[in-house]
């Protein structure tokens, strides 16, 4: 009875630990995807379109390896049993997947456009899953290149 | 895509010009990566096939210990994700250098992909199409 209670108080608070970090998670790139709204990122390859005007192209890349809480674990193999939808596994692909994209974008800082965009997603261990997200930033007028390799930093606005 | 590690240049077996002094060094300064399948604004002169770069990784025991700990309550792995972003420079390099071993200046349709090989280890893996642009 005790090693019962052991186990669900381990989880319950794995439960809660996990829950707090995914809902600051979330928070945080609702706001960071707000910042780089204007920025767009394609998949496409422009084929129609004339990228000859790029005076520069870089490749960026973000990645982020994210692990499920022993909750969630619990829940996933629970209800794997069912089959169905398991919505526990979805909020922690979409993490990942969205915290890759941003940090993606984020080194495109200052780029008109992300294009040629690939997102790849691999299992590393039992519990933990990786994204990477990858493409090409266009550059269609060349501006000062130091404020593009400190891509933490904001840009200033431009003043005319 | 900047290096930031100060013997990024040591154990290379090329040597491109003098920069075994620059310590924030940007790849895309002597080859054009692009996942684009040609080059914006350039001609495809010569195609020079396939070049690959791969390294494998295993995590070490502090890392491990720390990611443990988190596996249990959740949330990012920062030390892993700093492992695999270090092991896809490596292999991003080694890219580089066999296509400039075949004397191209531009690598394009570069693609990425990561892979668990064994239990702690992650292979990663670079590979695209060198070609030299005019």
């Amino acid at each position: 009875m005790i090693d019962l209670i052991i186990i669900f108080g381990f989880l319950f608070i794995a439960y809660i630990t996990g829950s707090i970090a995914e809902k600051n998670h979330f928070k945080r790139i609702r706001a960071r995807e707000a910042a780089l709204i204007n920025q767009p990122y394609v998949v496409d390859q422009f084929k129609t379109m004339d990228l000859s005007k790029a005076q520069r192209t870089e490749f960026v890349h973000g990645s982020c390896v994210i692990a499920a809480d022993r909750f969630k674990m619990f829940l996933g193999g629970v209800l794997s049993i069912f089959g169905g939808r398991i919505s526990a596994f979805e909020s922690l692909t979409d993490r990942a997947r969205r915290e890759a994209i941003i940090r993606m974008r984020e080194q495109a800082i200052g780029a008109d456009m992300v294009v040629c965009t690939r997102i790849q997603f691999s299992k590393i261990g039992k519990t933990q899953v990786e994204s990477i997200a990858y493409g090409t930033a266009i550059y269609l007028n060349s501006f000062d290149e130091s404020v593009v390799t400190n891509s933490n930093e904001q840009i200033p606005a431009y003043t005319f | 895509m900047a290096i930031n590690s100060n013997n990024y240049f040591i154990d290379s077996t090329i040597i491109i010009g003098d920069y075994n002094n620059v310590i924030n060094f940007n790849i895309g300064e002597i080859m054009i990566i692009t996942t684009l399948e040609a080059v914006p604004g350039k001609q495809i002169e010569i195609h020079y096939g396939v070049v690959t770069g791969s390294t494998v990784r295993a995590k070490n025991a502090g890392r491990d210990f720390m990611a443990g700990l988190k596996n249990i309550f959740g949330g990012e792995l920062k030390g892993y994700t700093q492992l695999l972003e270090e092991s896809r420079q490596e292999a991003m390099r080694r890219m580089v250098e066999q296509a400039q071993k075949s004397g191209a200046n531009a690598i394009v349709n570069v693609r990425l992909a990561t892979s668990s090989v064994a239990a702690g280890a992650a292979e990663v893996f670079a590979y695209g199409t060198a070609v030299k642009v005019i």
